[in-house]
């Protein structure tokens, strides 16, 4: 978590998406028009909180397997780091919706999926300060955890591809398949993600190393 | 037949002539060079924010060696 190779790489290409993510061609779409580009903001949010969920079940089943309150500090930090990002994400797409979709929300699936799953989280958030002793608060989080993570899945992935959505990907729509993306926002979409996620896990990483350093100065 | 042939055909002219007309893009933006002025602010927030990252991590990195010495 020392290491800065990836920071840096992070960095560069976080920042080739803000330079390359307006200076580069896109199509011209009706409706869309510019704001098409979001795709390198909005879309790796997810892609992030996404990942660092799974670091945090990771995590939590190594708590319940090993005991160790080291893993369940990893485990509650990825996890409100990826809530940090879920809420971005969220706050994103409703902006882009106001002005493309002419709402800011729809009850299109993908949203209700993706807002339902954030109130999962948030409930382990709530469960947590709920809970005073710092074996049980990690082993009953732990749990809830490994839960909410399973039904993110099929709520975010699976459910909305089942039905009519607005989303791209879902309902009929294309996405990210080979001949769905436009190649010159390939160029910047495929930097964007890994980017974005590098920097999810970079914040998550420092979050973890504070509260395991004040963890140790508590214990001694 | 030959009315509703000429209708149709007529009919997609207009449409496609209608669909290629310029869609609306930033193009006054690039073309003015104040397209670069979005990208300076925008690579200016992240820059900041990725200084403060490093200050963070540079801090905590301090506080770890601390406590193991």
């Amino acid at each position: 978590m020392r290491s800065w190779w990836w920071k840096i790489l992070c960095l560069v290409l976080v920042g080739y998406t803000v330079i390359g993510g307006f200076l580069m061609p896109v199509p011209r779409l009706d409706i869309l028009n510019e704001t098409i580009r979001n795709l390198y903001f909005h879309v790796p949010m997810w892609f992030t909180m996404i990942v660092l969920f799974a670091v945090a079940f990771y995590y939590s089943i190594k708590y319940l397997r090993t005991g160790n309150l080291q893993d369940d500090v990893y485990a509650v930090q990825f996890t409100n780091t990826g809530i940090f990002f879920s809420i971005i994400g969220l706050a994103t797409g409703m902006e882009w919706a106001q002005y493309t979709w002419g709402a800011a929300w729809s009850n299109d699936p993908k949203e209700l999926g993706t807002a339902m799953s954030m109130l999962i989280y948030f409930a382990y958030s709530i469960l947590r300060s709920g809970l005073k002793d710092d074996e049980k608060k990690a082993k009953i989080s732990a749990v809830y955890n490994v839960f909410a993570f399973a039904m993110m899945i099929p709520l975010i992935f699976i459910l909305p591809r089942m039905v009519d959505s607005l989303h791209p990907g879902n309902g009929g729509n294309p996405a990210f398949k080979q001949y769905d993306l436009d190649k010159y926002m390939r160029f910047v979409f495929y930097a964007a993600v890994p980017g974005w996620i590098l920097l999810g896990v970079w914040i998550a990483s420092l979050k973890t190393r504070l509260a395991l350093v004040k963890h140790s100065r508590e214990m001694n | 037949m030959g009315k509703h042939i000429l209708t149709t055909i007529l009919l997609i002219l207009i449409t496609t002539t209608l669909a290629n007309s310029q869609t609306e893009m930033a193009d006054t933006m690039r073309s003015n060079g104040k397209i670069y002025v979005v990208v300076t602010v925008l690579a200016t927030i992240f820059a900041g924010i990725f200084a403060y990252l490093v200050i963070l991590d540079r801090k905590i990195s301090k506080l770890e060696k601390e406590k193991t010495s």
